[in-house]
């Protein structure tokens, strides 16, 4: 082995993560490692608590996702209060997790993937952020402000806050919508489709223009995965989880409570994330991909006009067959943006979501709770044992974005052993390697939960150790 | 007169309080105007400019040895260090790690979890060591504003990084010391 080349940190990602390079004495890329360097304990520092502290604690794994943590939490502290949430309250909860699904797609696809696109990979990395952005276009970069802010506004006024909101509690939620609040979240709505819509015509043309390296840039099969409406329509809050193979036919369609039949860990001694597989497969064999790509292709249709019309495209890309380049998750992301809209317009419509019964009283403690959510980066699980009294024994938690590990990991091995050239290190080629990762919009601190951090500082070390190149961006 | 130039890093966080940040939302634009970021989170700078610059603001709680690492780099290249967010003031929620032993919070992670199979506890030359508690970022270093909140609000670190930008040190009080359900 030669060389080591060290990305650390990984930048506009959530979280604390470095990439190694590994270069074999000729300068060519041998091997890359993705490493999450973040652990903070969750599943361990949670024992003792009261179960319906959950849904305050468990948000604090993820800033990004927080509502995705506070509804798989609660879903399963219904099952541990022995009741289940009212039908107003799952109209609200769903309505919830549209908010989150907007900002947070919202986000990544204009504020931290979005660089990369509108200014370019190899774009001055000092400008090659949001204020880039702003200042290349100023119009588009306030519209994409704006829709962040409507996903945060849709969370504040059910939740009270925008970050961590207090709002679902086992059996339902805490308060009722207010028609103000009906009308303004309604009143908004069309503007932000008309957005999305911008966003999507963009990355069309943006596919479009860079459609050798998009066919070439970390395209590979694997297994997907995602939760679908009974008639198999793309769904993010209930429903069954879907597994399909690399052909998109279906292996495996369970009930996510069951998901300990179906889904194993494994431990990678170099990262402090996990990579979860089909059991059945064993692992690497049992390896899938999750959030908006796994999604898009485990689903076979969306039940919303303007998002199925997009989907009818997506489903055309490869001939019927699933999506496999690592750069369409862009697409999926925008496409799920405009399916959360929709939903929201319909959720809104419908008069049962202004009844005021919104919570159930809990029953006879059960002890044992299992929450399962499609959180913007993937599927969520949430899993608690408690005693008779509710209180927390064990948690075990599967985050969206380790179901990624396997795929970031390889990803970047694909990017790097095309573009990286070990004698004549560019910046913009390491930048393409963490533009593998930023594509599946990691989120660090939730998928170690267990402990967490992602930052980069670029070493050329050669076998004696010594320094030959740096890229320090500082 | 030049901008301010500013720098942020996130140690053991949820992201929230740089989610705060955003939610600032347009006025974003405004600020762009008088501030120059330059290493953070949603920038691709790694670490701040060995020059220096005038305000350096750490999220989160201290809990490996690259987060102390991280701290005392911020520290030495900032005129003003801020400590946003209760993990970054207290330790924050973080610190519930510390009713129990390092072996005992990665063992439940990465070998007892009930679908984790056969696993062992990660341990390589590229994964910092876990400090044996998780402490503040001003037991490790100085701060000179400390902001809590988790997160604080959009309004509270706007506050702060106005009356900064007017050349006074922010008083941090009142509804900018609210936790709870905010106003935006």
């Amino acid at each position: 082995m030669g060389e080591k080349i060290t990305i650390s940190p990984v930048t506009r990602i959530e979280g604390h993560a470095k990439i190694t390079i590994h270069l074999d004495n000729d300068g060519n890329v041998e091997e890359s490692f993705f490493h999450v360097e973040q652990f903070r304990g969750f599943e361990k520092f949670s024992e003792g608590r009261m179960f319906y502290e959950m849904p305050q604690i468990t948000p604090r794994t993820c800033g990004i996702c927080p509502v995705s943590h506070h509804l798989a939490s609660v879903k399963a502290c219904d099952k541990v209060a022995g009741t289940e949430p009212t039908p107003t309250a799952t109209l609200l909860r769903r309505l919830m997790h549209k908010g989150q699904l907007i900002q947070s797609h919202g986000m990544h696809f204009f504020e931290l993937a979005g660089p990369d696109l509108i200014l370019g990979f190899d774009a001055d990395p000092a400008i090659r952020n949001v204020a880039g952005v702003v200042q290349a276009n100023p119009e588009l970069a306030v519209k994409a402000v704006k829709l962040r802010a409507f996903g945060q506004e849709i969370i504040r006024r059910l939740g009270g806050r925008r970050v961590h909101p207090v709002f679902a509690v086992p059996g339902g939620v805490n308060k009722p919508l207010s028609e103000e609040d009906r009308d303004w979240i309604l009143s908004q709505v069309d503007d932000h489709i008309a957005t999305t819509q911008v966003g999507i015509d963009f990355l069309k043309g943006w596919v479009e223009e860079h459609q050798t390296m998009v066919d070439d840039f970390a395209v590979f099969p694997s297994m997907y995965m995602g939760l679908v409406q009974p008639d198999g329509a793309l769904e993010l809050y209930g429903g069954q989880l879907r597994l399909v193979d690399q052909d998109g036919e279906q292996v495996e369609q369970f009930d996510p409570c069951n998901y300990l039949d179906y889904i194993g860990e494994h431990v990678n001694e170099y990262s402090y994330l996990k990579s979860p597989f089909y059991k059945k497969m064993g692992y690497p064999a049992g390896v899938y991909r999750v959030g908006p790509l796994g999604r898009l292709n485990a689903a076979s249709h969306i039940n919303t006009p303007l998002a199925q019309e997009e989907m009818a495209v997506w489903k055309s890309l490869n001939g019927g067959r699933p999506v496999e380049g690592t750069l369409y998750f862009h697409y999926a992301r925008l496409i799920e943006t405009l399916y959360s809209l929709e939903r929201t317009k319909e959720l809104l419509d419908d008069p049962a979501i202004m009844e005021t019964d919104v919570a159930n009283p809990g029953g006879q403690i059960t002890g044992e709770g299992i929450g399962c959510i499609e959180a913007p980066r993937g599927t969520l699980f949430h899993h608690y044992w408690t005693d008779d009294n509710g209180v927390i024994e064990k948690v075990n938690m599967i985050v969206a974005t380790g179901h990624n590990a396997w795929a970031m990991n390889h990803s970047i091995n694909m990017v790097a052993k095309k573009y990286v050239d070990g004698n004549n290190l560019e910046e913009g080629m390491l930048n393409r390697v963490e533009a593998a990762i930023r594509a599946h919009d990691p989120c660090l601190s939730c998928s170690t939960h267990a402990v967490g951090q992602m930052p980069i500082d670029i070493q050329l070390v050669d076998a004696d150790g010594q320094v030959r190149d740096r890229l320090r961006t500082d | 007169m030049g901008k301010i130039k500013v720098a942020s890093q996130w140690l053991e966080a949820c992201a929230g309080c740089h989610m705060s940040f955003l939610d600032i939302d347009e006025r974003i634009v405004e600020l762009l105007q008088h501030v120059e970021l330059t290493s953070t989170p949603i920038t691709d700078l790694k670490h701040p400019p060995e020059d220096g610059v005038d305000v350096g603001i750490l999220t989160g709680a201290i809990g490996n040895e690259d987060e102390v690492a991280e701290a005392k780099e911020m520290r030495e290249r900032c005129k003003i260090l801020i400590a946003m967010g209760d993990c970054a003031v207290f330790g924050g929620i973080c610190t519930m790690r510390n009713f129990f032993s390092r072996e005992e919070v990665l063992r439940r992670g990465y070998v007892e979890t009930e679908s984790t199979v056969e696993g062992d506890v990660p341990e390589h030359e590229d994964l910092a060591p876990l400090t044996s508690c998780v402490k503040g970022v001003g037991e490790v270093v100085p701060v000179d504003i400390y902001l809590p909140g988790c997160p604080p609000t959009a309004d509270a670190i706007w506050y702060v990084l106005s009356e900064l930008l007017e050349g006074r040190m922010p008083k941090v009080e009142g509804d900018a010391l609210r936790y709870g359900l905010d106003g935006g």
